[in-house]
């Protein structure tokens, strides 16, 4: 948190308001993006994240609201702006030329002379990996060639701000993986500001210092990473960003900080000032589960010991999700090494664990 | 049969003869036909440019008149056209009812549509974010309008190709508003529809002849620039 009030305010945000059609699609009261930090735009398909990414690159007017840049307001359509900042769309959007006259496209659109242009692109073709094609017509690229020579194109004019909406959404897994690791490299590198959308939670937290939850055009959440991660504010946030338990219950009585609340088929112990009686989402992250085939009750220093029943085991990569039934429904994530070593299968009944401190508690409305 | 075979060697020796009047004909078609062309294409492109990006109400309308204006019979705009020319019409103090500058005209009037409906359905058919990805490379709103129309070029030498082979295809608005006279306004097709009419089957195949050649040619080219930058 220190490092936030320590970061110079780079872009900011007031009372936004954006409208299709008479209806309100963008909603937001204020946001600020901070120097060098990547801010990476969470939410569903249809969030805003979009609208709210054109709106904050100048390329959308808002009904109502102000944009800041570097404490001054944006002015006349923004145009002086656009040329301080850059943007990659989830398509290539690339010019009917070579790659290498793609890239420079933002240097010619500047007027920098062809002698410059020509000094300058190689260089940013190299850092993308894509060298070896400067002559290559961009009709000719594969997805992932053409989305770096979108990013090359992005990255030259040494923007004060990049914008990637949902860059990689259309590119293969093996691709998106290569590409999401060298964007991550070249941000880092480079200390450029980002603003990044995505639906897909990994790529955020690869790639961003801090997370914004966008829902039915309003910021849902906003924090550090980890913060966004371990601590959702609602159940929307907590399904989002990988809380795959979500246990409604109230509070039967506390002590100390920790309590005690009943949910369906059971109770757990939680960290957290809450009062008897109060209705509470015990939200729960499956890689803080742990599983084993011990009784309960034997050597483990976690307070939350259920004995359950598989239910169901799904691969997923590198993990399989592991579904237990133990009274509530519980989800664990488990390699496939512990997989093996323990011998799950759906219908073996196993020992469940996990510390009252993983439990994030949400108050809840009724 | 013989009438066919003794019009194509007629067409032949005045070809190869330089016939002056021959001669004459087909380059004032070109001129007409090419200056006629050239202005289409600059309202057109303009026209059909701005009409693809903008949103206004009546729109619909709009794009409705233009793909009807495609297929203006030129009967009907060589009517107007010469009652707008005409010495107490609209634009009778300009004086050039029957001149090469008429045909000109009538010939732009016929070809501005076909350009225009060309330009917009191209740059419709470009990516909706490219003008967005273009204004956040830093462009002003002339170099995003000068990038779009670059990006869709392919498309609008179909523009140049149907315009121009409109127009100098046409007769009806070039008799009309050029009077066919001869070392003057005649033109290619008038002048072979006077031919045949005289019974001059020769001099009308000559005529005919170098007409399409003249169109084959000049589509040759386009389309061989057009395939070398297909998209693959």
């Amino acid at each position: 948190m220190t490092a936030e009030i320590q970061a110079e305010i780079l872009l900011k945000v007031e009372d936004l308001l954006v409208q299709r059609g008479g209806v309100t699609v963008l909603d937001i009261s204020g946001l600020e993006v901070f120097q060098g930090q990547v801010l990476s735009l969470i939410g569903p398909n249809g969030a805003g994240k979009s609208t709210l990414m054109l709106t904050l690159a100048a390329l959308l007017k808002p009904v109502r609201g102000n944009l800041f840049f570097r404490g001054e307001r944006i002015a006349d359509g923004g145009f002086a702006y656009r040329r301080r900042i850059a943007m990659v769309f989830q398509e290539p959007l690339l010019f009917d030329t070579t790659v290498f006259e793609n890239v420079a496209a933002g240097l010619k659109i500047r007027g920098v002379r062809r002698g410059e242009i020509n000094r300058t692109v190689p260089g940013y073709l190299e850092h993308f990996g894509i060298g070896h094609l400067a002559k290559r017509s961009a009709r000719k690229l594969s997805g992932g060639e053409a989305q770096r020579t979108s990013l090359a194109r992005a990255f030259v004019t040494r923007p004060e701000i990049v914008f990637l909406d949902e860059p990689f959404s259309a590119l293969d897994p093996p691709t998106r993986e290569a590409l999401t690791g060298d964007l991550e490299r070249i941000l880092r590198e480079t200390h450029t500001t980002a603003i990044a959308s995505t639906h897909d939670q990994t790529e955020a937290l690869r790639l961003a210092d801090r997370i914004a939850v966008v829902n039915e055009g309003r910021i849902v959440q906003i924090g550090p990473v980890t913060e966004v991660m371990n601590r959702p504010v609602d159940e929307f946030v907590a399904s989002f960003v990988g809380v795959e338990t979500v246990l409604p219950g109230r509070v039967l009585r506390t002590s100390d900080g920790v309590f005690v609340a009943a949910v369906e088929g059971g109770e757990i112990q939680a960290v957290g000032h809450v009062r008897t009686g109060e209705g509470v989402l015990c939200c729960i992250r499956p890689e803080h589960v742990t599983l084993s085939t011990n009784t309960p009750f034997s050597e483990s220093s976690a307070r939350n010991v259920f004995s359950g029943t598989i239910r169901k085991i799904t691969p997923l990569g590198l993990f399989h999700r592991v579904h237990l039934n133990c009274g509530f429904d519980l989800v664990s994530y488990v390699t496939r090494q512990s997989l093996e070593d323990l011998a799950l299968a759906e219908g073996k009944v196993v020992t469940a664990s996990f510390k009252a401190t993983a439990v994030h508690v949400i108050p809840r409305r009724d | 049969m013989d009438l066919i075979v003794e019009g194509i060697k007629k067409a032949f020796f005045l070809i190869f003869t330089l016939d002056a009047e021959v001669l004459g004909i087909t380059l004032l078609s070109l001129k007409v036909s090419g200056l006629a062309t050239l202005i289409s294409l600059v309202i057109g492109i303009s026209a059909g440019t701005a009409v693809a990006l903008s949103r206004f109400p009546g729109r619909q309308f709009v794009v409705s008149l233009i793909n009807t204006g495609m297929g203006l019979p030129p009967v009907v705009v060589g009517l107007f056209v010469t009652i707008f020319l005409w010495r107490n019409g609209p634009l009778g103090f300009l004086e050039i009812l029957y001149t090469p500058t008429a045909i000109i005209l009538a010939q732009a009037v016929i070809a501005t549509p076909i350009v225009t409906g060309i330009t917009l359905a191209a740059i419709q058919h470009l990516p909706a974010n490219l003008r967005l990805q273009i204004l956040a490379l830093g462009a002003t709103r002339l170099q995003m309008l000068w990038l779009l129309v670059k990006e869709a070029r392919l498309p609008l030498l179909a523009a140049v190709m149907a315009g121009f082979g409109g127009v100098i295809s046409e007769v009806g608005a070039s008799i009309m508003v050029g009077g066919n006279i001869k070392g003057y306004s005649r033109v290619l097709t008038t002048a072979t529809v006077m031919e045949t009419g005289r019974g001059n089957f020769d001099i009308a195949i000559a005529l005919s002849v170098i007409l399409m050649l003249l169109a084959f040619c000049i589509n040759a080219i386009l389309t061989h620039i057009q395939q070398r930058e297909r998209p693959r």
